[in-house]
This record gives structure tokens, C-alpha cells and sequence, in this order.
């Protein structure tokens, strides 16, 4: 249980897939300005790590590691997950039309976002087993609405900023990406010092 | 060389079955829904401006085919696109009032002067919220453009001081009203009819101190006029657009020169 607690927490704040190990940036820099659309954003990303991370754990391991295979991950989780999250689409339209009409936009936007790959990838390289890996993409999720949210914030005070002219727009917008990045290394050594190393 | 095999069967394995599964969803899944918004999205100009009062043109064009919405709410498209959406929805446009923004202050430099010097942030927002802006009259333009920022069109400037509005670029989609803190901005007939381009409610002897053009509430044009279409309220002359007939005698007995046809200007 502390090990979940653990993998949760250190994917959320110290191994934050958009801050600590840029991925994910273009949905970072593409929606983070407005609060309501990086939620949704979020939302939909969090949700599809869970799915793909549900589906990939065990192509991979029942599938490509007993043939010899493990040197094909890359390729069969993107076809995986890009057949995943279109079925997820054709599925929430028929069923749960409110949630599509909330996600629907975000959804193919996210089918190869390589957060998502990521986070399926890592998951094996790191070897957790299954519910630590559903437990890994859910934090990898919460940490991209964690930094969404806080990034979302900054750029609306970023309207009001005069920085100079050649900085205006998208310059200035990286410089701060960087600057809250920076602010997330701050987490680093937290999660050993609260739950102890694994 | 097997390993290969076994590679090439795996991955064309899991294509070929997400793909079947695809298929099968999309079939079994279908959900009907109408070609008609997206004949109708084309026929939109995809300014995306919400003059309409929907979120966008996509959100328009569904609302039209699927709720019903009148097919000639879209301002910038005119009475050309009410006619395209309603040949695709067979029905009879209803006609597009065409409309202008028109900026309803004269407070340029030489006509009112500053209450203090503001050196803050520069949006009309955020200097409103200083005393109502740095401009020596409270319910003036500030020109600091966020009406500038709002449009889409390249239409309105800021000149000398206030925003003035290009009729020739204006599309009358109100963005720039919507801007306005100081509700300055109102959206009018595109046609020849003179307006009171003032907003100031104080007292007469208030408004001439602090601009030499703003209406002091001083009836005469009220007098002139052969169909009563003025009024003043609150020491503020309004021109009723239904009843005007532009014959311009409130324009030419305004003591302070505060009513215009904007069109003309």
C-alpha cells in the first residue's frame, strides 16, 4: 500500500510527466489558455493513460515478452492505443453522449500524444506490475491536471504582462513553462524522505 | 529468421484485429447525425465570433439543424450566408438587420482632458477599476483598446485618444461592445440616422467641465425634432432609430455638437 502511495505521489509532483520530464508539451502549450479547456484537457489525458496503461500492461507482458518481442513495444503501443482511444470515442458517443460532448474535442487530439505513450512505456521500464502500473498512470494523469491547472494561471497573468516586444506570445510563454518547471524540481528527495525508498 | 516471422505476425495480428473491432464498433455503434451541419458550417465565414449568441460557428451550425436556431442570426455573414443556410435547410431566410459598432464618446484629446496620470497595466479593464480610468470624464472611452483587441475584423482604432469605428471593415458582430468596461460601444442600423455619440449622465454644468462635446441634457434637440423621436433622460439625449427620419436638425441645433451620423463622420 505505501509503495502505491509512493508511485502515486512521485508521478504526480517529482516525475510530472509535462514539468519534470517534457511530455506532453503541445497539449501543455495548446490549451493552457483557458481554465475551463485544460481541465477537459486533463480530464480526457488522465483517462486515456488509464485505458491504454490497462490494455498495453498485458499485450505486453502475455504477449511480446514470452515471444522475444519486447523490442517492439514502441510500435504495437501506438497502434494499440490509437485503436483504443477511437474505440473509446466511438463508445462514449453511443453511450454517454454528455461525456463525449465534455472529452470529444480533446480525444483524437490525445490518440499518439507521447504523454500517453510515455507513461505506458515507463511503466514497463520501471517493471511495476499491473495495479502499480493503472496506480502510476493515474498519478502521470493528476500530475498533468496539477500542472495544466497551476500553468493556466500563470498565463492568464501573462495577458497582462508587457515583456518585450520580441518576447510577446509564445517567447514568453516558454520562459515561464521553464521558470514553473524549475519550481517542480523542487519536489525532488520528497517522496523518499515521506515514504521511504523501494 | 523465425523471431521475424513471429514479429511480423504479431503486429499485423493486433492491426488486423483492432481494426476488426473498429469496424464492428463503428458499425454496430453508428450514431445517425446530420450531414446538414456540415453543409451548414460551410456556409458559415468561420469568424467564430459569437455575434450569434452560440459559442462558435460549429456550435451554430448545429444548433440551427438540430434545435431549430433562426437561420439569419449571423452578422458578419449577412443576408448572403442567411440565404446559403437557408437553401440548405429549405427554409425562407428572415432579413439580417445589417449593423454597425459605433463608439458612442467624442472625448478626443483636444475635447476633455485626464484626472491623473495612469501609468498601470494598459486594457480599458484594468484602468477602469482606478477611479473609472484616467480620463477626465467617467463614462468616456480610455482608449486603451481592449475594443481593439477584441475585434477581429481590423476595424476599430484607436484615434486621438478614443476608439473610432472603420465602417467600411465593421461587421456589427459586437465584440468589441462586449469589451467595452464602460459600455460605451453600442451596435446600430447601418444607415444614414444621426446618434448622440455621448454616454455622460452628470449634470450639465458637470459634463462641460470635463468635455467640451459631451450632451449637458439641454432639450433643445428634443424641440427640433418633427417626430419626436429624442428623448433625455438622466441629462442624456437618446435617439429613438425607428422614429428618425435623418433630417439632421437635432445635428445642426446641438449647442455642444454631440450628435453625428456616424456613418458620415
Amino acid at each position: 500500500m505505501m509503495k502505491l502511495a509512493s508511485i502515486l505521489f512521485s508521478m504526480m509532483l517529482v516525475n510530472n510527466y509535462v514539468l519534470v520530464k517534457f511530455m506532453g508539451i503541445c497539449p501543455f502549450l495548446g490549451v493552457s489558455k483557458k481554465l475551463d479547456s485544460s481541465v477537459g484537457m486533463s480530464v480526457a489525458v488522465t483517462f486515456v493513460m488509464v485505458m491504454a496503461t490497462a490494455v498495453t500492461w498485458p499485450i505486453y507482458t502475455y504477449l511480446l515478452l514470452p515471444n522475444d518481442l519486447a523490442y517492439l513495444n514502441t510500435i504495437s503501443f501506438i497502434l494499440v492505443i490509437a485503436a483504443l482511444v477511437q474505440l473509446v470515442e466511438i463508445i462514449l458517443k453511443k453511450f454517454i453522449p454528455a461525456l463525449h460532448r465534455s472529452l470529444g474535442v480533446y480525444l483524437p487530439l490525445i490518440t499518439t500524444n507521447c504523454a500517453i505513450l510515455g507513461v505506458t512505456l515507463l511503466n514497463i521500464d520501471n517493471g511495476y506490475n499491473f495495479i502499480e502500473s493503472i496506480v502510476a498512470s493515474l498519478g502521470a494523469g493528476i500530475g498533468f491536471l496539477i500542472a495544466m491547472v497551476l500553468f493556466t494561471g500563470v498565463r492568464s497573468t501573462l495577458e497582462y504582462a508587457q515583456p518585450p516586444k520580441s518576447f510577446e506570445g509564445l517567447p514568453i510563454t516558454l520562459i515561464s513553462a521553464s521558470l514553473v518547471s524549475v519550481s517542480f524540481m523542487g519536489f525532488g528527495g520528497i517522496i523518499e524522505s515521506l515514504f521511504g525508498t523501494f | 529468421m523465425e523471431s521475424l516471422y513471429t514479429a511480423i505476425i504479431v503486429i499485423t495480428g493486433i492491426g488486423i484485429i483492432a481494426a476488426i473491432v473498429l469496424v464492428l464498433a463503428a458499425k454496430f455503434m453508428y450514431v445517425p447525425e446530420d450531414e446538414r451541419i456540415g453543409k451548414v458550417q460551410e456556409c458559415l465565414p468561420g469568424a467564430n465570433c459569437g455575434a450569434c449568441g452560440y459559442a462558435g460557428c460549429a456550435d451554430y451550425a448545429k444548433a440551427i439543424v438540430e434545435a431549430g436556431a433562426d437561420t439569419n442570426l449571423c452578422v458578419p455573414g449577412g443576408a448572403a450566408v442567411a440565404q446559403a443556410v437557408s437553401k440548405v435547410m429549405g427554409k425562407t431566410a428572415g432579413a439580417v438587420a445589417s449593423k454597425k459598432a459605433v463608439v458612442a464618446c467624442q472625448g478626443f484629446e483636444c475635447n476633455t482632458g485626464k484626472k491623473y496620470d495612469y501609468q498601470g497595466v494598459s486594457t480599458c479593464s484594468a484602468a477602469a477599476k482606478m477611479f473609472a480610468g484616467p480620463t477626465a470624464c467617467a463614462y468616456g472611452c480610455m482608449g486603451f483598446g481592449d475594443c481593439v483587441k477584441a475585434c477581429q475584423f481590423d476595424a476599430i482604432h484607436i484615434v486621438n485618444g478614443i476608439a473610432l469605428v472603420d465602417n467600411n471593415k465593421c461587421t456589427g458582430c459586437g465584440a468589441c461592445a462586449k469589451a467595452c468596461p464602460k459600455n460605451i460601444i453600442a451596435l446600430i442600423p447601418d444607415d444614414v440616422n444621426p446618434v448622440v455619440l455621448c454616454k455622460n449622465t452628470d449634470k450639465g454644468a458637470q459634463t462641460r467641465k470635463v468635455c467640451s462635446t459631451g450632451c449637458i441634457g439641454c432639450m433643445k434637440c428634443t424641440k427640433v425634432c418633427p417626430t419626436n423621436a429624442i428623448s433625455v433622460s438622466n441629462n442624456l439625449a437618446s435617439i429613438e432609430q425607428d422614429l428618425c427620419i435623418a433630417c439632421m436638425q437635432c445635428a445642426e441645433e446641438c449647442p455642444v455638437h454631440a450628435i453625428y451620423v456616424p456613418n458620415i463622420r
